[in-house]
């Protein structure tokens, strides 16, 4: 048989075709009971509760910021275009902007830590195209900096501004680095991840150790015994933009 | 046979494309003898045996990734029964084969696969563990 | 036959390898992009897509505008479009080939591209988007391939060709549908969060892809020995009156809601595009501009005896592609991120490296159409 040139370049996109198809399918068909194994149920479902009241007493206070930070090795971008933050310190106008009516603007709310979410029905998780960022069983919003590829996404799709880009190598910007947690390379996306690795040792969350106030309140929200549940059942709490549907974890005390 | 300058100097030009790693080798006088890892301290074992781990600890770093970022399992029992923390610093580097440059990078540098993207993140503790502290 | 390509006159070599040039100065500044990760670009924390992304948004309009050739000749027996599916069908495939570029140089990680296959994740939109447009760019390539070769040597298109093509013509419209998706299924993003999004995208695309084909067919039939044909092009001008005057009404609507409804955060997107925002209004220029130049290309169309004068449509076809270009090229994707949900406005503009390496892709893309473009013409002109 004859093999033209024609014929063995139509052959070799065939071939290129057939093994990408091949792949994909066995893509497909590979990924389904490794997500069913990724998902794990659980009962518990992390959650906080901040104290405004008790945050405002402190004044300019930035402790829970400092702590999560040193914790993680997030870097302190000078450009604030390129700025990472898990947890930061923003005007309670705009955290609750439609809380405000012309007559309260004037008032000063000062400023409360915000941080992410850890939504029940996470926008950022239904757009991610890798599932480099999930919802574990415990209701954490988890980041696969392994996996992420970049694409921003899910920064997008977060209706809090809660994840960060590393626009830049984030090293060079550490002032001291912490050896337990790994640091982030450029191109990835990160967030609060609810202190994870401190959560295992039966830790709490970095903030919340750091708080000076015990303003910031950690628990199971599923549980009705737990601090984080009397304190809602007590208190009249607010949660961000609850309209949106995400369902936050996140609830703040005014 | 006017095309001849230009065939030999294709030809020769692809010759010396293809032969590029050998000139390259000569001239940076790179030998074949392979690296030397530190010897192994008296009652270190490793999660499994070294030829596995020769052939396969990339699949075991994978797993051991996957396990702990992805389903939250943050310890390894090894085939004897040793329960090891899931933790490429503070396991594999720290308590066993120390600094990176010594270790990984050595075989890697030896097998010309040199783009291995872990530490761009995870950090190398600075000395070879004290064989007193050795699990 | 695709050696065709390869003869040229010097004007042809002169314009390929100016192209080539600018292919190469964007493959610089991509290396640098790739060297110190995407903070040699203009995007930051608020404002995290830029042109790349809004580029990307329009080209897939472009390549979805195929179907406004395709489908008036195969459904509708639009004679006078027979000559020019072929050009519609090889833009397509150059347009999504730009469109997976702006992707890839989007991205953070691209050594990590194929994460998106190893673990395909059904509930991402961003999923659907990557099989729509392989998708489409199979189909295309195929078509024009199959076309042109059967012409190429003289015999008829094999049958089975034909459903091939009525396909690409529902998938046109995916993939510019799932685009919106992309966008318009966010919480939080108010500029993007309307169901008429992808109806919107839809009339910018089959009003900027025939413009741009209108140009691409008086550009041949100048510089080669391939005519359209004045009623090809005149219908093609038909085409893109239509979709202006409902790409046009749509933004009406979507300024109707937002300014009647009163509802802040609706109201302060348009507010950021069209007058700024706490001093920022670096959109502004663009938007109206855009309107503007919209609006006169308009009406230079609409009217059937300006739209006939070959000059006037070829200058509205040229104002309605810079008016879309800057509307959807820029502001729409743009203008999503700010206000941020913590309401900041972050000014936002591409750098120069991110123009160099905008201004590769659109060389690469160029660069396609020419060669598709000079194959065409050489095997007409064998005929």
């Amino acid at each position: 048989m004859k093999v033209t040139r024609k014929d063995f370049l139509r052959i070799a996109a065939g071939s290129v075709v057939a093994a990408g198809t091949g792949t994909l399918v066995h893509a497909l068909s590979g990924s389904a009971p490794a997500t069913a194994a990724t998902v794990g149920e659980s009962k518990q479902r992390w959650g906080m509760v901040i104290d405004l009241r008790q945050c405002r007493q402190q004044g300019e206070c930035d402790q829970c910021i400092r702590a999560c930070h040193q914790t993680h090795n997030v870097p302190e971008v000078p450009n604030p275009a390129h700025e990472v933050k898990w947890i930061w310190n923003e005007p309670f106008a705009k955290v609750f902007p439609f809380q405000q009516s012309e007559y309260t603007r004037q008032a000063d709310g000062g400023t409360l830590p915000v941080l992410c979410n850890h939504c029940a029905s996470p926008s950022c998780v239904r757009v991610c195209p890798t599932k480099a960022t999930w919802k574990r069983g415990d209701g954490i919003v988890m980041m696969d900096y392994h996996r992420c590829i970049g694409c921003r996404y899910c920064m997008a799709a977060c209706p809090y501004g809660s994840r960060s880009f590393n626009y830049v190598d984030p090293r060079p910007h550490l002032r001291q680095v912490n050896p337990e947690v790994p640091t982030r390379s450029a191109g990835v996306v990160e967030k609060c991840d609810f202190c994870t690795a401190r959560l295992a040792k039966g830790e709490l969350p970095a903030c919340v150790e750091a708080c000076p106030q015990g303003a910031m309140v950690f628990g199971d929200l599923n549980d009705e015994s737990s601090p984080v549940r009397q304190l809602l059942a007590e208190r009249y709490s607010v949660q961000r933009q609850p309209h949106l549907g995400c369902g936050p974890s996140i609830f703040y005390l005014v | 046979m006017r095309d001849r300058v230009l065939i030999f100097a294709g030809l020769s030009l692809f010759l010396a494309l293809v032969t590029y790693p050998v000139w390259q080798g000569l001239a940076a006088r790179s030998s074949t003898a392979g690296p030397v890892l530190p010897a192994t301290a008296a009652g270190q074992k490793c999660v499994a045996p070294r030829d596995v781990m020769r052939v396969a600890h990339m699949e075991m770093l994978m797993s051991w990734r996957d396990l702990k970022v992805r389903e939250n399992q943050r310890t390894y029992t090894a085939a004897d029964g040793t329960v090891y923390t899931i933790d490429l610093t503070a396991t594999c580097l720290t308590q066993c084969h120390g600094p990176k440059e010594k270790f990984c990078d050595s075989c890697h540098a030896y097998a010309g696969v040199p783009a291995v993207n872990c530490w761009s993140c995870h950090t190398s503790p600075p000395a070879a563990p004290n064989p007193g502290e050795l699990r | 036959m695709f050696d065709l390509a390869l003869t040229g006159g010097r004007r042809y070599w002169s314009w390929v390898v100016f192209l080539l040039l600018l292919m190469g100065v964007g493959l610089f500044f991509y290396l640098q992009q790739l060297q110190h990760g995407l903070g040699i670009t203009g995007l930051s924390r608020d404002v995290s897509w830029g042109i790349y992304i809004a580029q990307f948004t329009f080209f897939v309009g472009v390549a979805a505008s195929a179907v406004m050739v395709v489908l008036p000749y195969y459904l509708h027996d639009v004679r006078q479009f027979g000559r020019i599916t072929i050009l519609g069908e090889l833009l397509a495939i150059a347009a999504v080939t730009m469109c997976m570029l702006f992707i890839f140089v989007d991205m953070g990680q691209p050594t990590r591209v194929l994460n998106v296959l190893l673990h395909p994740t059904l509930h991402s939109l961003m999923f659907w988007d990557m099989v729509s447009l392989s998708g489409y760019l199979l189909i295309n390539a195929t078509v024009a391939y199959v076309m042109l070769n059967a012409e190429y040597k003289g015999v008829p298109a094999p049958g089975w060709i034909k459903p091939v093509i009525l396909l690409s013509i529902p998938w046109a419209i995916s993939i510019h549908t799932v685009t919106a998706f992309l966008y318009n299924g966010l919480p939080g993003r108010h500029l993007w969060f309307t169901a008429i999004l992808a109806p919107r995208f839809l009339a910018s695309a089959f009003a900027a892809g025939p413009a741009l084909l209108i140009l691409l067919c008086l550009l041949l039939r100048r510089l080669t020995s391939f005519d359209a044909g004045r009623e090809a092009i005149g219908k093609l001008g038909v085409v893109v009156a239509y979709a202006m005057a409902a790409n046009i009404f749509f933004l009406l609507l979507e300024l109707f809601t937002a300014l009647y409804s009163q509802v802040p955060d609706h109201i302060h997107a348009f507010e950021y595009l069209f007058f700024g925002l706490e001093g920022e209004a670096g959109l502004a220029p663009l938007m109206w501009g855009s309107v503007v130049l919209g609006v006169i290309a308009l009406v230079a169309l609409l009217v059937p005896r300006l739209r006939r004068n070959e000059k006037i449509l070829a200058t509205a076809a040229v104002l309605v592609f810079v008016s879309l270009w800057l509307e959807k090229g820029m502001g729409m994707i743009v203008g999503g991120f700010v206000p941020s949900p913590l309401g900041a406005v972050t000014p936002y503009a591409p750098t120069l490296p991110e123009w160099a390496i905008v201004a590769g892709i659109w060389a690469t893309g160029g660069l396609l159409i020419t060669f598709f473009y000079k194959i065409v013409v050489a095997v007409r002109a064998a005929n």
